[in-house]
């Protein structure tokens, strides 16, 4: 009594979908809380927004913009069955999310060097929404960033297994899946650009 | 449809590894199953033992048998270990496992990977928690529910302890979206939504509810894990934070975790009393739906752990008004369950006890409810013995005599043997008896002004808590005969065959114990779950 193994397309990206879900609601929390502290600290959050840096902010949405372009990319090619091309966009991708996060840590860095970070004495003294709103700003695109590096690692998994054949036209769901993951990593970036550098 | 029952030893022996291996790494939904069978009833074992000490330390005014740390201690360990190793996982995981797939015609679940890793997830958060018990600063005392600003300052090991959770809670939500997946892509053919047993059903809304809150109480814990790392202040007045902040989303998630706790051990309710009665289920719709919106409805209610918080009133009569439409869907539930019985053909063997002993536990507990639900009288009686009551009626009567009712009904399923029945009445007596005594005494306890997680108490409660700890021992004695009786029945006990309760729904028409695949060929599904008349004769 043989079965052959059980393939369910639409069933992996059901499941997929139902876990971007759980990563949608996970950042909510986060939101939530945007949302009350802005309600009750508007000066605070405003003088907070303007020390954050547009520049680095919008170059990093161009560049998660552009990755989740490359890796809708990659799932067009893979179902075209080429390899190759296949293989340069994620490498792309990748890229796109080291270069992110080369940025981010220079923002961080920036921010820090200025005395602005949870606990810090500059914090201490200034008024009391301002230590909110950074420690909000460091959580979120903390949880943000600690995404992009889990997406990055999915998505060279699969490059792996792109290369050696496991993932190929006649079954790509993996592939599909881990694309859908970054667009979500791009889409979170996607409310907390606006919500944190540009409408203070 | 149904197959002959055959001697082979099923699922037991046919498998490619061996020895541990077989079980730990393997993927069959029915060895997942049993691994958190065994995972979860440890787990209850390890809260009992402590629950006990916590009403030793309460049978006399004073300092008993431990100080007030050690007493903080052990309330928090055991509230963290009930709810989050035991209760949560409990049905959900191990019956939902074991039986879910099988009554829709499956040969497993959706990922079958993916339940392997959802099972080494709870170990690994189970590892950590318990981690946290030894190491630091010892073991949590700000009770199993977090509060700030005192978790994020207490020096004990909290931060480790909120890691194991936020692991638990991930493991929570995989086995959600697994079940939801296989419900609604793996049933069998013939096997409608109007044709899913009513398990099957409450598993599918506690699945939701799992997808839905737990990642809500995921990024609480990081935050309170932050808090006491870098200090962001998210949660600190003295720097702008707010500590009802924390309260609002620790109880978005854990008040619709309650019904993740209770609706499994509704739908488990629901296969036991048509079985039993020998009837089917009466409002079979009704239940499923109540089901669903018993999980929409519990999502809005959570403030009303919240009422002396200094939230608004606003809030509190919104609330309040919320927690009330809760209570309808309950009922529903209880008289569906009552009119399914009328003029059966009722046999009270073991498991219809522990079903019938839900419905009136869960009614007590669930009536309780309504006082809490009620802001005017809440006020009196928040954070009294009277809550501790209260929840041990939903939750220990409720759930946890359901899980007992689902030991004795399902697991010689799976064993091929079965429990003697004279002891397990004994054992139901004993436990029914223990519980109402001790815990229907904190309740009145509570009414009379006894606060909760407090290590001693004022003169006057002496007499009753005496009465509630010797309750604790009478409980914890026929659970002890329950668990002797049942094990050596699955390993010695009178053999059964594939249906031995005379049930409708598909895993009585497999053999016993089930095979590896489930079915030998694909089933048709040509009736409903509580369509007795083809169904074999007990
Ligand atoms: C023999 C069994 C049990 C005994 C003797 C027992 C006893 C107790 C006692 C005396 C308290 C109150 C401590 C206080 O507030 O001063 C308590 C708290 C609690 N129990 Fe149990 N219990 C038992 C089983 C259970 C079960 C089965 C569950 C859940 C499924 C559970 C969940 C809890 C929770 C969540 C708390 C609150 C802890 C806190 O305040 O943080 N208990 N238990």
């Amino acid at each position: 009594m043989s079965h052959p193994e059980h393939k369910d397309y639409t069933g992996a990206k059901f499941g997929m979908w139902l876990f971007l879900f759980t990563e949608l609601l996970l950042f909510g929390g986060l939101f939530i809380l945007y949302a009350t502290y802005l309600t009750r600290y508007p000066q605070q959050f405003a003088a907070g927004g303007k020390e954050l840096n547009v520049v680095f902010g919008t170059a990093n949405t161009v560049i998660l913009l552009t990755s989740s372009l490359f890796a809708a990319m990659a799932v067009t090619s893979v179902q075209k069955g080429d390899r190759t091309t296949t293989l340069r966009l994620l490498g792309l991708t990748v890229l796109c999310a080291a270069i992110f996060m080369v940025n981010k840590y220079f923002e961080w860095s920036a921010k820090i060097h200025h005395g602005i970070y949870p606990g810090s004495p500059r914090l201490g003294s200034a008024p009391l929404g301002e230590s909110v709103f950074f420690g909000l700003y460091y959580v979120t695109t903390g949880l943000h960033g600690l995404h992009v590096l889990v997406g990055a690692g999915l998505l060279s998994w699969i490059g792996m297994k792109v290369n050696h054949g496991k993932i190929h036209q006649g079954d790509f769901v993996t592939l599909e899946n881990g694309a859908l993951y970054w667009h979500l990593v791009d889409l979170v970036w996607i409310f907390i650009f606006p919500l944190y550098y540009l409408i203070l | 449809m149904s197959l002959p029952a055959t001697s082979s030893d099923g699922f037991w022996s046919d498998t490619g590894k061996t020895g541990i291996a077989s079980w730990i790494f393997s993927t069959d939904h029915k060895r997942i199953g049993l691994l958190y069978l065994y995972s979860v009833l440890g787990f209850f074992l390890v809260g009992v033992l402590l629950g006990v000490l916590l009403r030793l330390e309460l049978m006399a005014p004073g300092r008993t048998i431990m100080g007030p740390q050690t007493y903080n201690a052990t309330f928090t360990v055991h509230g963290v270990v009930m709810i989050f190793l035991f209760i949560i996982p409990s049905i959900p995981a191990s019956f939902g496992n074991l039986v879910m797939p099988i009554q829709i015609g499956a040969r497993d679940v959706a990922f079958p990977r993916l339940n392997l890793f959802s099972w080494w997830l709870y170990v690994i958060g189970a590892v950590i928690v318990l981690t946290a018990l030894f190491t630091g600063g010892g073991p949590p005392d700000t009770g199993w529910t977090f509060y700030v600003p005192f978790s994020a300052k207490t020096g004990t090991n909290v931060s480790l302890a909120v890691l194991g959770v936020f692991v638990l809670g991930f493991s929570s939500i995989l086995t959600g979206i697994n079940f939801v997946t296989t419900i609604h892509r793996l049933r069998a053919e013939g096997m409608t939504w109007g044709r899913l047993p009513l398990f099957v059903w409450s598993l599918y809304a506690t699945a939701w509810v799992q997808i839905l809150a737990t990642p809500i109480i995921a990024i609480t814990l990081v935050l309170v894990f932050v808090e006491r790392v870098v200090g962001t202040g998210l949660f600190d007045p003295s720097r702008g934070g707010d500590p009802i902040m924390f309260q609002h989303l620790f109880w978005i998630y854990s008040h619709p975790a309650v019904y993740i706790m209770i609706l499994p051990a509704m739908g488990v309710i629901s296969e036991i009393i048509p079985v039993f009665s020998r009837k089917p289920i009466f409002g079979y719709k009704m239940i499923a739906f109540s089901s669903l919106a018993i999980a929409a409805a519990g999502s809005v209610v959570w403030g009303h752990h919240m009422y002396t918080s200094g939230m608004s009133d606003t809030a509190i009569l919104v609330f309040s008004f919320l927690t009330f439409i809760v209570a309808i869907p309950s009922a529903i539930k209880v008289f569906n369950w009552v009119s399914t019985l009328y003029k059966g053909s009722i046999s009270l063997e073991a498991p219809m006890l522990f079903a019938l002993s839900f419905v009136l536990l869960f009614s007590i507990g669930g009536l309780s409810g309504l006082v809490l639900g009620a802001a005017a009288t809440d006020i009196h009686v928040h954070d009294t013995h009277f809550v501790v009551g209260h929840f041990h009626y939903v939750m220990f009567g409720g759930t946890g005599f359901a899980f007992f009712g689902a030991l004795h009904y399902w697991l010689p399923k799976f064993y091929g043997r079965r429990y003697a029945e004279k002891p397990a009445l004994v054992a139901w007596a004993l436990m029914f008896v223990g519980f109402n005594i001790m815990y229907f005494t904190m309740q009145v306890l509570g009414i009379r002004g006894m606060p909760r997680r407090y290590y001693d108490y004022l003169p006057e409660f002496a007499r009753l808590n005496l009465v509630a700890t010797i309750g604790s021992w009478i409980l914890v004695l026929g659970l002890i005969i329950l668990l002797v009786n049942l094990f050596r029945g699955l390993f010695r006990g009178e053999a059964v065959g594939a249906n031995p309760w005379g049930g409708a729904t598909l895993e009585w028409s497999i053999p016993t114990p089930p095979p590896t695949e489930n079915f030998e060929e694909d089933p048709v599904v040509t009736h409903g779950p509580y369509d007795f008349k083809g169904a074999g004769k007990p």
